[in-house]
């Protein structure tokens, strides 16, 4: 037996032995997570239950299938990997049988088929440097390709913080001019889900809310979905009250880390990080980075790789000072200047003084 | 130039501009004021209990007989924003931890409930102070632009801290980088301005009170 491919999703969620009841369930979570109203649980248990598989094409630019690896990996028994599975995956680099030319054709096939109406996902950054040819795959370069197939995109999903604002590959000195997808193309409704991974969550949020609703859930300035990326790390996060007490580990193995005290001292970015790791949590809402004791990096914001260093204090100067010695010594060599030109004055006026005698008086 | 590459900017080269302008400025009016010097007074000395120059910088910090009564606004507001401030500059622990990174000393903070408070009482009484200082003929007359634009340069700071941690208006980083921004601005300009009197007060109240100790006059 197997999986009809025209069947509807809840059909063949069904056939892989999800209930209805579970399903309802999961959407009612989705769109509490989301911060949408209660019925629009049901709307999307509706719409979901209804849709076709809608064609997804993913193509994988300068990454690391690290963000492939966070969706596939962590949820395989979930119903999250499900409707993943759910979703038409034409084309995918990692996850897919084909090679070489017959992947080329799928591909194509893929975007003629559906054009106009197919998701494109994209992850990894654009590599714009000598023409693209840092990054090409079957001889293209991934410039070309994205131009290529965001024409026939319905929308576009930029996975990762590379694709969403270069991330790692666009960390200084750059040597590959990558470039986020919304740099590139900007005549398309471009949704960004960074994180290095993103939570794959936010991922089934993203294409649960476009399946329902036919459009992209509402974004911040950034391009992220606000549902997810609305509060900051630290908003959120369990250590808050001893951050406000000012209890904080000053390194990683000592009393205040064993007592699980506030890793801000630490270099934690959470007070700049817009992420839900601190509500949805990871693998399965097993646990999190700053549960697990570290400190977030502050991943989902741009370039946050030259953001000064993962183990500096936020308050902390984010590179070493350079001038101010060297200012130093101009402010005394100033002062000393100063004071010799007043010596010279006041000298000046000393010789320049005539004593009075009694004889000028009687002038 | 986006949020954090804005907040990354002022806590790197930002920081170093202005510490550098700090620096070269305080040492270059620190030099320039003591090296002044003046004439030896070859009078013989009049001595008189209370007339010195330790004297005079304990007296002048407690308002003289009537002062009191006259603008009480001016007494308490100006503690209380001077002591505040300095509870939020030195006591407050993302400060702490910037003042060890750059002198290599720290010492214990408080709880940022407390200087949260101690922020909302301050910036209360900066505003008392203007709102005196706009309203009353006398201290209007005597202000002039510096007075206005030191107001400021000390006053934004200290709000945005606050909006930042309250996380209002602005979204946080945001709002972090103008914070540290702002304090960037007060740095360059103590130097420059009136402000340098954090530098300066005691050190004149003590020349003026040995000069006039001399003479046999307390002041
Ligand atoms: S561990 Fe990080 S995110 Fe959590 S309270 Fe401390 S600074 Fe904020
Ligand atoms: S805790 Fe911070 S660095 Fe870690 S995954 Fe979440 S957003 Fe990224």
């Amino acid at each position: 037996m197997t999986m009809n491919k025209n069947a509807k999703l809840l059909e063949n969620l069904e056939w892989q032995g999800v209930s209805r009841r579970t399903f309802l369930k999961y959407c009612a979570t989705l769109a509490s997570l989301m911060a949408l109203p209660p019925s629009a649980g049901r709307a999307m248990a509706e719409a979901l239950a209804q849709a076709k598989r809608p064609s997804v094409i993913w193509l994988p630019f300068q990454e690391c299938t690290g963000c492939t690896e966070s969706i596939t990996r962590s949820h395989s028994p979930s119903i999250e990997g499900m409707i993943f599975d759910m979703i038409s995956l034409d084309y995918q680099e990692t996850l897919m049988a084909a090679a070489g030319h017959q992947a080329e054709e799928a591909l194509h096939k893929a975007m003629q088929d559906n054009m106009g109406k197919y998701v494109l996902i994209i992850d990894g950054s654009v590599a714009t440097g000598l023409d693209g040819a840092y990054s090409c795959i079957a001889g293209r370069t991934n410039l070309e390709a994205l131009r290529e197939a965001a024409q026939g995109a319905a929308a576009i999903i930029a996975l990762g913080s590379c694709a969403a604002y270069g991330g790692i590959p666009k960390a200084k000195p750059n040597p590959t001019g990558a470039v986020a997808v919304s740099d590139i193309i900007k005549d398309k409704p471009i949704v960004n889900i960074p994180g290095c991974p993103p939570i794959p969550v936010v991922i089934t949020g993203v294409l649960a809310h476009y399946l329902t609703f036919g459009s992209l859930p509402e974004l911040d300035k950034l391009g992220r979905p606000k549902a997810f990326y609305g509060e900051t790390i630290h908003d959120r996060c369990y250590r808050r009250p001893f951050y406000d007490q000012g209890k904080f580990a000053k390194s990683f193995d000592d009393e205040g880390a064993r007592k699980g005290w506030c890793l801000f001292e630490l270099g934690c970015k959470g007070p700049v990080t817009y992420n839900a790791c601190a509500s949805v949590k990871w693998n399965g809402g097993a646990s999190w980075p700053v549960e697990a004791g570290h400190g977030c990096l502050g991943c989902s914001e741009p370039d946050f790789w030259d953001a000064g260093g993962f183990y500096k204090a936020l308050s902390m100067p984010a590179d070493p000072l350079k001038m101010t010695a060297g200012a130093a010594l101009a402010g005394a060599v100033a002062g000393v200047a100063i004071t010799v030109a007043n010596r010279a004055k006041k000298g000046a006026a000393k010789a320049a003084h005539e004593t009075t005698t009694l004889a000028d008086l009687e002038k | 130039m986006n949020e954090m590459q804005f907040l990354t900017w002022v806590r790197g080269p930002g920081l170093d501009i202005a510490l550098s302008l700090f620096v070269l400025g305080v040492l270059w009016r620190l030099i320039e004021i003591y090296s002044l010097g003046r004439k030896k007074d070859l009078s013989a000395p009049r001595h008189k209990p209370g007339a010195s120059g330790w004297h005079t910088i304990a007296r002048r910090s407690v308002p003289p007989e009537g002062m009191f009564k006259t603008s009480p606004v001016s007494y308490v507001g100006g503690y209380v924003f001077h002591i505040g401030l300095a509870i939020i500059i030195f006591l407050f622990i993302p400060h702490i931890k910037l003042i060890e990174s750059l002198v290599g000393v720290s010492w214990p903070g408080l709880p940022s409930q407390v200087v949260d408070l101690v922020t909302v009482v301050t910036l209360a009484a900066m505003i008392v102070l203007l709102a005196d200082r706009i309203m009353k003929p006398t201290k209007r007359y005597l202000s002039g632009f510096q007075d206005w634009f030191t107001w400021t340069l000390t006053f934004l700071p200290v709000l945005t801290g606050w909006l930042a941690v309250q996380h209002l208006l602005l979204p946080y980083t945001t709002m972090l980088a103008l914070h540290i921004l702002t304090a960037e601005l007060l740095l360059v300009f103590i130097p420059f301005t009136k402000l340098f009197h954090a530098f300066t007060v005691f050190g004149s109240r003590w020349f003026n009170g040995a000069v006039n100790g001399h003479k046999g006059v307390p002041v």
